[in-house]
């Protein structure tokens, strides 16, 4: 095996110049193990920042791979919204009942004070305080819910579509108070530390609204947010489709695309090649019962789809590492990344 | 397919209300309301439910679909109507979190497709055994969108062993649609890709196939 050349900061920057790097980066986008490795449970460790740093730090050392992560939870910004946050001992935080009870309630909606809510600015601090322990090292990918998405929480799935197709006036104006808060939010890690923002907008995706209501509602939601965010954003779906919209997504201003096992990666490779990197698409819900040898084989398919001429990053498909799967597993993606994924890429 | 088949299947998919009414209302004059639910409304629903499954449509034109469908259905065919399906006692409930959108397509599915059945809502495991038994219920179906939820559904099979009441469980939801060995390793007795199987998984049961 060669000798890796770079650090994770200097090997992801070169793969998203859509340049070959020493190898291809890994993001294993690690959330609540984080609370197994400080031996407590996953509500505790997300009471405290320094819980998380902590975490994130042993994570990064026990796995070798390329980003720090400081995504808490899901629900973090509803919490901050006043919604209620569900803790569950062998899952993420989950969002409770939707705060938005009815329609009407949008027109008195007031963002939350990032600095005044602890929720945010307990984020903001496990930024800093990430920051300052690893310098320029290695990248911090923030989080932010896209505001085409977060309704989901706001007021749950049903009566947001419902927003969404039959009462479009509402729907707009829910939009620019979302995204006046998620350009802040964004900025406000950017300003922490933050290397880049992941945003996430799975009802973006294909598989959730069609191409054509896309297109004139979280399209145009992205390409407004986007622009006013002032760092790097990587747009993911969370497992949803992504290839008829990839062009779309490319205009929006990502630089970054998170895409599922669902669809084939050489289409999508093909489709983003120069244009936008790949971060993908290990599929996180088989995951937690890979064998070793199956997880060094899809690593290996993934990276010979994907890997060539830079662009990539090899992460899950959802964004985030169920709490189902072994430390085993994800050992030995991290072992089939740096056997498979020396550059150049052999046997592609 | 019939030419009024696949009018409808595009009312449907452009949310077209009116249209879609008006389509059933021209079918009904010639076919039963029980022929025009089994001959129009469910093939439409299946179609559109694989289209999904394929990528080529969304979760939102079946969402809206299975309410547009339950609606024109409830109008033909009231749900206290005789006419509507012999069926087990059948409940449907999301395990453990607050994602109920996969819930209430399966029952708009269900409900267009002549059946009847109880909303649960969002339960934990206890509540879902104590509910199913107190009810008698034959057909348990239980939508979860998280990992953990789903894996759940295992001490739901277990706890209905032990109550001894022999509810037959259907899963679905993503984790389920990610990965296709879980709900066997949870213990479940059938598993829906999308909410147009059930309508088939329930009539294999019924018809002891399952």
């Amino acid at each position: 095996m060669k000798k890796e050349s770079m650090t994770s900061m200097q090997r992801v920057l070169t793969t998203l110049g859509h340049n070959e790097p020493d190898r291809v980066p890994l993001f294993l986008l690690v959330t609540m193990h984080g609370a197994k490795e400080l031996g407590m449970s996953i509500k505790d460790y997300f009471e405290k920042a320094e819980h998380v740093v902590e975490g994130q730090i042993r994570l990064r050392a026990k796995y070798s791979h390329d980003c720090l992560y400081t995504f808490f939870y899901a629900p973090v910004e509803v919490e901050a919204w006043g919604g209620e946050v569900i803790y569950a001992p062998d899952g993420p935080p989950n969002s409770g009942r939707p705060f938005i009870s009815s329609a009407d309630m949008i027109n008195r909606l007031i963002p939350p004070d990032i600095k005044m809510t602890p929720c945010l600015a307990k984020v903001i601090k496990a930024t800093q305080l990430l920051k300052a322990r690893t310098g320029d090292d290695c990248p911090i990918i923030g989080v932010v819910m896209s505001p085409f998405s977060l309704p989901v929480m706001q007021m749950g799935f049903e009566h947001y579509l419902d927003l969404m197709i039959e009462r479009p006036g509402l729907f707009e104006k829910l939009m620019r108070v979302n995204e006046d808060f998620c350009v802040e939010w964004a900025n406000a890690q950017l300003a922490a530390g933050a290397t880049a923002i992941c945003y996430f907008d799975p009802i973006a995706s294909p598989t959730i609204v069609p191409r054509e209501i896309f297109i004139r509602t979280g399209f145009e939601v992205a390409r407004r947010t986007l622009g006013r965010i002032k760092g790097p954003p990587a747009t993911h779906l969370a497992s949803g489709r992504v290839l008829p919209i990839i062009n779309d997504i490319v205009q929006t201003g990502a630089a970054v695309v998170g895409v599922s096992c669902v669809e084939n990666l050489t289409d999508i490779k093909a489709a983003c090649r120069g244009k936008i990197s790949v971060l993908g698409n290990l599929n996180g819900i088989e995951m937690r019962r890979w064998s070793a040898k199956e997880a060094d084989e899809k690593v290996r398919q993934a990276i010979l789809q994907a890997g060539p001429g830079g662009g990539f990053i090899v992460s899950d498909n959802h964004g985030e590492i169920p709490w189902a799967v072994p430390d085993e597993t994800l050992l030995a993606i991290g072992e089939a990344v740096r056997r498979h994924g020396i550059y150049p890429i052999s046997g592609a | 397919m019939t030419n009024m088949a696949r009018l409808f299947e595009q009312a449907l998919l452009s949310v077209d209300r009116l249209e879609a009414r008006r389509l059933v209302e021209v079918a009904a004059k010639e076919q039963t309301p029980l022929e025009l639910v089994d001959h129009m409304i469910v093939p439409a629903l299946t179609r559109i439910g694989e289209l999904w499954e394929r990528g080529d449509a969304a979760l939102s034109q079946v969402y809206m679909s299975g309410r547009i469908c339950e609606e024109l259905v409830d109008g033909i065919l009231p749900p206290d109507d005789p006419r509507r399906k012999d069926q087990p006692p059948m409940a449907i409930a999301v395990l453990d979190d607050y994602h109920l959108l996969g819930k209430r397509i399966v029952h708009a599915v269900l409900r267009a497709g002549g059946f009847e059945l109880k909303d649960y809502g969002r339960v934990t495991v206890d509540e879902l055994v104590n509910k199913a038994k107190n009810d008698r219920i034959s057909v348990l179906l239980i939508s979860t969108l998280m990992l953990h939820s789903a894996l759940h559904v295992r001490d739901v099979v277990e706890k209905i062993k032990i109550e001894g009441f022999g509810a037959r469980v259907v899963v679905g939801g993503a984790p389920f649609r990610f990965d296709d060995h879980l709900w066997r390793d949870v213990g479940a007795d059938a598993m829906g890709l999308s909410a147009s199987d059930v309508p088939d998984i329930v009539q294999s049961i019924m018809g002891g196939r399952l």
